[in-house]
């Protein structure tokens, strides 16, 4: 599903070179759940935006559902990004002026998708995270657990082959987190690959596979030390 | 895509509805001061007659005072007129294919109502039979007068399709009689609807006065035994004039005389013709000044004449750095509103929208906002033009004048959404592709 290979990215400005991949390799393979955990600055964000095309890399290489996405040009990554990946933010970032149909909407409409087939999609996703009843609700009028199960169904709708999440549940209290996390679970349990970058060892846990960035680099990777175990403060 | 990106511009528009009246008001203010200087100028820049301005001449003499030009500014120039006993001589050629001369005078008119319908004040043409077809000028009744009419004071008018709709109610009005100043004249013909701007033939009281309302033969140039009184009259001399005859045979100059030469030899011989003329009246004691005879086209005397002034150039010039000026702030302002959107541009392009797509989002908006300013735009503009017009629609009856230049043309709505496509480029293009540039992973953080 997803294989790194070496990859280094060095952020520069005129004085100051901060190395955040160095010699970062990882494969994910295809239904998995992983949690990648570090301390802040370790390359977590970095690894993300990298593994979503939403940056590129210095050297190394990456296939993505057995595509080497190093050469892409700018736009065949935005249609990449658009057909395979998912993405769920810490902050939502669900777009404020649009209604949850609306945002959900968005990545069929660059999708060129038939109105038809876009509303089959958004009904059954809505469904999926019980928010069919607040449709036409604005983000503002959500609550923080609302309004990420609404940013998980917009990653969902286009069915991409893995979902990114950036600390999915660090915005919400530990009752929605528990929810969110469910949900989560149960879209990988449906067969969708996911990677989870998370700072929250507890949050890990629930995942199949832990692996640990410090400096750019993995430095521990195995299963969770408390596999499937739910947290006390989640439960 | 384009339907969704309009969407989502209008929805754009309703969220912040202040800041895009203040942009609708700075791209329509720009647009509508361009069009109207641009109507403006498009007026006074016309060559009026263009299918045959080539072929048309103004003839004139420098028969002024041999001590100072008659235009001190341009020594080179002759006066634009002709005494009549000059007019006269010149008319007796045979070399040109039409020829006209002419001077507007001032009258009333009555007849075609009522019995006690009031005489009404109109601006008449004396001229030659010729003047109509030499000047291509359509007849909606009737025909001109036939040109043995010209010499005598014969009774015989043609008047403008304004005109005719006061006294007749544009009905046809052809060997209707009519009163002009206490004479009843019959009518040959009734214009068509007719506005040559500017008013290449006389320029005597400005380049956009207003058409006459009557015509009536050379002839009573003379039968009417007054002084004309609604053109202008330049005498050199100080000698008095006592009579009207004196005055005909004076130096004052007062005619307006034009000539239709069909080729350059036609050209060569009247030239010539002047020439020789010239030569005796100088022989006999007149023309003190240098020989300067004349055959001046249209294009070039509207030249000479300074119909479009070096000031009406610098005020397009100026309303279009004010057009400039308004764009560069609509360019601020739609920079700020759409770098504040970058976090929502972002987001789509992390829900893979090309650079392209996000590039046209914003295009779109500021498109729209371009084409509704320009809509706005035009709708000041009318307003402008009318105030202009309501500026100086004054005293005539018939179309013509500065009220002319007022009217929105097409050309001038095909200005409008030029301009509006310039707009939509120029206010939108940077920051519509300073916004597709952006990396998307910069804005993926923050909260919207």
């Amino acid at each position: 599903m997803l294989r790194m290979s070496r990859l280094t990215k060095t952020y520069r400005t005129d004085h100051v070179e901060t190395r955040a991949l160095y010699d970062f390799s990882l494969e994910v393979k295809a239904g998995e759940f992983v949690a990648v955990t570090g301390p802040s600055g370790s390359g977590k964000s970095t690894f993300l935006n990298i593994a979503g095309l939403l940056e590129n890399f210095d050297s190394g290489s990456y296939e993505l559902d057995g595509l080497d996405v190093s050469r892409l040009a700018d736009d065949d990554r935005s249609l990449l990004r658009n057909a395979k990946i998912g993405f769920i933010f810490q902050s939502f970032n669900l777009l404020p002026d649009l209604s949850v149909y609306d945002n959900i909407d968005v990545p069929l409409r660059y999708r060129r998708m038939k109105v038809a087939e876009r509303r089959e999609r958004i009904d059954k996703v809505l469904e999926l995270v019980g928010l069919a009843g607040r449709k036409r609700h604005i983000p503002a009028q959500l609550s923080g657990g609302q309004q990420q199960r609404a940013a998980i169904a917009r990653a969902l709708v286009g069915e991409p082959a893995f979902l990114l999440a950036d600390e999915p549940t660090g915005n919400l209290d530990s009752t929605m987190a528990a929810e969110v996390l469910a949900l989560l679970e149960e879209i990988n349990a449906a067969g969708t690959t996911i990677v989870l970058v998370t700072h929250d060892p507890q949050l890990s846990r629930r995942a199949t596979r832990n692996l640990h960035i410090v400096d750019g680099q993995i430095v521990s990777a195995g299963l969770p030390t408390t596999p499937s175990a739910p947290r006390a403060d989640l439960a | 895509m384009f339907g969704y990106h309009l969407r989502l511009a209008l929805e754009s528009f309703k969220r912040t509805p202040g800041l895009t009246l203040l942009m609708l008001c700075a791209i329509a203010v720009g647009i509508s001061t361009c069009i109207v200087t641009l109507t403006v100028y498009e007026g006074t820049s016309n060559d009026p007659i263009r299918w045959k301005s080539g072929q048309l001449y103004a003839v004139t003499i420098d028969s002024w005072d041999p001590n100072e030009a008659a235009n001190p500014k341009r020594p080179n120039l002759a006066p634009t007129q002709l005494a009549y006993k000059d007019a006269k001589y010149l008319l007796s050629s045979v070399i040109p294919t039409r020829k006209a001369a002419m001077f507007r005078t001032q009258d009333v008119i009555s007849g075609g109502g009522a019995a006690d319908a009031q005489p009404v004040p109109i601006a008449t043409r004396v001229t030659g039979a010729d003047f109509f077809p030499m000047f291509d000028v359509p007849f909606l009744y009737g025909a001109p007068w036939p040109a043995q009419l010209d010499e005598g004071a014969e009774p015989v008018i043609v008047i403008s399709r304004e005109l005719n709709e006061k006294l007749f109610g544009g009905a046809n009005s052809v060997g209707r009689t009519v009163r002009w100043n206490n004479r009843d004249f019959r009518i040959n013909g009734v214009l068509n609807t007719w506005f040559p701007l500017p008013k290449f033939f006389d320029l005597n009281r400005g380049a956009f006065d207003a058409l006459e309302d009557a015509y009536v033969p050379f002839g009573w140039a003379a039968a009417l035994g007054r002084f004309p009184n609604g053109g202008r009259v330049a005498c050199w001399r100080n000698d008095p004039i006592g009579s009207f005859q004196q005055f005909l045979q004076s130096d004052c100059v007062w005619l307006q005389m034009w000539v239709q030469l069909k080729d350059a030899a036609s050209r060569q011989r009247m030239q010539a013709f002047l020439d020789a003329y010239w030569s005796d009246q100088h022989r006999s004691g007149r023309f003190g000044r240098p020989q300067n005879n004349r055959l001046t086209d249209v294009r070039q005397w509207l030249i000479d004449q300074e119909v479009v002034d070096n000031d009406n150039r610098m005020l397009v010039g100026v309303a279009f750095a004010f057009l400039a000026i308004c764009l560069l702030n609509t360019v601020g302002m739609l920079l700020a509103k759409f770098l504040k959107s970058a976090p929502g541009a972002g987001i789509r392009r992390a829900l893979g929208a090309t650079r392209a797509q996000i590039f046209w989002h914003y295009l779109t908006e500021a498109a729209l906002l371009a084409a509704g300013g320009a809509a706005l735009g035009l709708l000041l503009a009318a307003f402008g033009l009318q105030g202009v017009h309501a500026l100086y629609a004054w005293g005539s009856i018939g179309p013509g004048g500065y009220q002319e230049l007022t009217h929105v043309r097409w050309g001038s709505v095909l200005w409008a959404l030029t301009l509006a496509l310039i707009a939509a480029l120029g206010a939108g293009f940077y920051p519509a592709w300073r916004l597709a540039r952006l990396p998307p992973a910069t804005y993926l953080k923050s909260d919207q």
